[in-house]
């Protein structure tokens, strides 16, 4: 795996736009993950991915039922779509997953906000999402650091061996 | 397997230098290591370290949440008690495996 010719990463970029609850975690485990392997870390969210850092709705995340064809029933056969469309079906697999994830030592999200901003990891609202979703400051959550334009953000992803990557 | 002679003792090392078998371990060992990952181990890491050995030895899976839920250090303490990458430095100081955790 050592290739003489690598040289280790710096720092690392996240943009979350989608607020379900695969999409905040893949985030969440890449932003601390780096934050872990002493990379530097920034943590950019925007559109539906706001949902993830906003007081009211980080705790209710949810996956979606309805076309995600790798949906499976437990035990391995198809979720059949039908099912995704009745009420409360949702809800019930979110947190089926929520369970399971929390099995694995895998935290809620503020608690893993938390755990991102203690080793150094910054995280910050978009600006154009805050506005289009007429959310303030305070409805954040505390490990927010600012809200910023996408072109403030870019400005924090420069230097060499840096990754920008959009989940 | 590797060997390496740390504070006068040789131990079996993997390839990136993390010892192989817990039991050869010793607290001048642990200094050792600590100064070549530019640490001075106080007692609180001492505490810390002798709590990591006891999970690893136990067969539980190290994270850095569940350092944090220690009751010695929070994770904000444990990330300045081994800057950079605690979890790696940490458990190579211990004389344990690398962990194998994304969490």
């Amino acid at each position: 795996m050592e290739n003489k010719n690598e040289t280790p990463l710096k720092k690392v970029c996240l943009i979350c736009a989608k607020g379900s609850i695969e999409d905040v975690y893949a985030t969440l485990v890449m932003g601390n993950g780096a934050v872990m392997e002493g990379i530097e870390t920034k943590i950019f969210f925007t559109f539906f991915g706001l949902d993830a850092i906003t007081k009211k709705q980080m705790k209710k995340l949810h996956t979606s039922t309805l076309g995600n064809p790798a949906m499976r029933m437990p035990g391995g056969l198809p979720f059949p779509s039908i099912l995704g469309m009745l009420p409360g079906v949702e809800a019930g697999v979110s947190a089926m997953m929520k369970k399971q994830m929390e099995a694995l030592d895998m935290p809620p999200v503020d608690e893993f906000l938390d755990m991102i901003t203690a080793g150094g990891g910054e995280i910050y609202a978009c600006k154009l999402a805050v506005e289009m979703f007429k959310l303030k400051k305070e409805d954040f959550n505390e490990n927010v650091k600012d809200i910023i334009t996408i072109g403030d953000f870019y400005g924090m992803c420069g230097g060499e061996n840096t990754q920008v990557i959009f989940t | 397997m590797a060997t390496k002679t740390i504070a006068g003792i040789s131990v079996d090392v993997s390839g990136e230098g993390y010892m192989n078998d817990p039991s050869q371990w010793t607290k001048e060992i642990a200094t050792e290591i600590a100064k070549e990952e530019g640490i001075d181990l106080t007692e609180k890491h001492f505490e810390l370290i002798s709590w990591i050995r006891t999970k690893v030895m136990s067969g539980e899976a190290l994270t850095i949440r569940g350092i944090g839920k220690s009751g010695i250090v929070d994770i904000k303490e444990f990330y300045q008690l081994f800057p950079g990458a605690p979890l790696k430095k940490a458990t190579k100081i211990s004389g344990v495996p690398k962990p194998a955790s994304c969490i």
